[in-house]
């Protein structure tokens, strides 16, 4: 059985979209399948300060549309849609999409990305959208005026308090060490503005009022003392880093103790014929332009892949899995 | 930006628009990139279920009560229902169109 396409891709931040844009050039005729995420984590940002070329920074979700079009250009398919299941162990490889339909391929890019982290502690799951939120380029405007916390110590965490002091009236840092993970011109930046303070060596143990539908207060516990404080605020922010998506690849692929896709020799994975790129298969540097040179490298990976595969690979004996 | 299948919901004709029937609201603003990928699955639902449930868009911006104060809404993306003015089913977040008609479907 022929595939419907040589190349699917999925996922449709700058890991995937750049694979697409490879493979488009390559005539590869790719099939990129967008996911709910779509666009990825730059979606989320406002200015991004350290895309190489834009020296006065772009907003995130226009570079993301600027991809996107550049792929389109060079003829990459673009759908939206989400992958609901995948069939790697036969060839070629099933795609299901969350409409009921099927597509066949040769080769697949996985550039799933990875998704905010909550603090599973229940509590701030069930205030959702009442308060807790991952996201502050999306919900800080609902507090003008307001206090408000940022949990986490890195990178991101710091951008989201900066940024959030633009309308809360306080934002608390809370950070389970007593220093910053976060770059030192990012650090310099938070440690200098007047509207942030910080409560170190302490972790969220619940977001109050789940009764009441609204966030009042959190829990704060200092992991040296032990001890409890009540602290009353209107919102917070979490930012304590990502989960890669990849439970629609479990027991297909191998993945890591922390579920990140296992890749060798550029973005090959155990499973020839499947790459990922990506934040899928990267916890260390995870920024936009490594996602989009590790799409660049899947691209020609599945490109030279393409190239040494025999003509019929449904015959079983040609099954490598 | 709305098409003509989706209703404009505001502060002064919300009570009016939802009254009666099955009505879903996406809660948006012009500075929600997520909002951006939720607007066509709603354009999508308002031809769907025409005539049989109403679909509207807020902005959160232009109208500073109903949403925060009736709806507890403190981010966006958020779809509620509701079935003759009262709420049945909130919905934070990024959903796939399938979720979100089974939401609706749940109160036609």
């Amino acid at each position: 059985m022929a595939a419907d396409r040589q190349v699917v891709i999925i996922g449709s931040g700058p890991a995937g979209l750049t694979a697409a844009l490879y493979t488009a050039r390559a005539n590869l005729n790719p099939l990129l399948i967008e996911g709910i995420e779509a666009g990825g984590q730059l979606m989320l940002t406002t200015m991004v300060e350290n895309w190489p070329g834009f020296r006065d920074g772009i907003m995130g979700p226009d570079l993301m549309a600027a991809m996107r079009e550049q792929a389109q250009r060079f003829g990459a398919q673009i759908i939206e849609g989400n992958v609901t299941a995948v069939n790697l162990r036969e060839r070629p490889f099933t795609i299901r999409l969350s409409e009921g339909k099927t597509i066949t391929t040769d080769s697949l890019i996985i550039a799933t990305g990875a998704s905010a982290r909550w603090l599973e502690i229940g509590s701030d799951r069930r205030l959702s959208g009442h308060g807790v939120s991952t996201c502050a380029t999306c919900d800080g405007y609902f507090f003008r005026g307001k206090p408000i916390a940022v949990v986490g110590g890195g990178d991101s965490a710091m951008e989201e308090a900066i940024y959030l002091t633009r309308f809360a009236s306080r934002v608390t840092v809370i950070h389970r060490r007593d220093s910053l993970r976060a770059s030192k011109i990012m650090q310099d930046k938070a440690f200098a503005n007047a509207k942030i303070d910080f409560i170190w060596d302490s972790e969220v143990v619940e977001v109050k009022d789940v009764g009441k539908g609204e966030v009042t207060s959190i829990v704060v516990r200092n992991l040296k003392t032990g001890k409890l404080t009540d602290v009353p605020l209107d919102g917070v922010f979490i930012a304590i880093g990502h989960t890669p998506n990849t439970e629609l690849f479990k027991g297909q692929i191998e993945l890591d103790a922390n579920g990140y896709i296992v890749t060798h020799d550029g973005s090959h994975t155990n499973v020839p014929g499947v790459f990922a790129a990506g934040d899928v298969q990267d916890h260390i540097y995870r920024q936009a332009v490594t996602a989009a040179g590790s799409g660049c490298m899947a691209a020609i990976d599945a490109e030279h892949y393409l190239d040494n595969i025999p003509e019929d690979t449904s015959k079983p004996e040609q099954t490598v899995v | 930006m709305a098409s003509d299948k989706i209703k404009t919901l505001t502060d002064s004709n919300f009570d009016q628009e939802t009254k009666s029937g099955v009505v879903l609201v996406d809660f948006w603003a012009e500075w929600c990139g997520p909002c951006r990928r939720i607007a066509p699955i709603v354009e999508q639902l308002a031809t769907d279920y025409e005539g049989r449930a109403t679909i509207g868009k807020m902005n959160v911006d232009e109208n500073p009560n109903i949403p925060t104060s009736r709806f507890q809404v403190r981010g966006i993306p958020t779809l509620v229902v509701l079935k003759d003015g009262k709420l049945e089913e909130t919905l934070v977040g990024l959903a796939p169109k399938e979720e979100i008609a089974r939401l609706i479907e749940k109160h036609l």
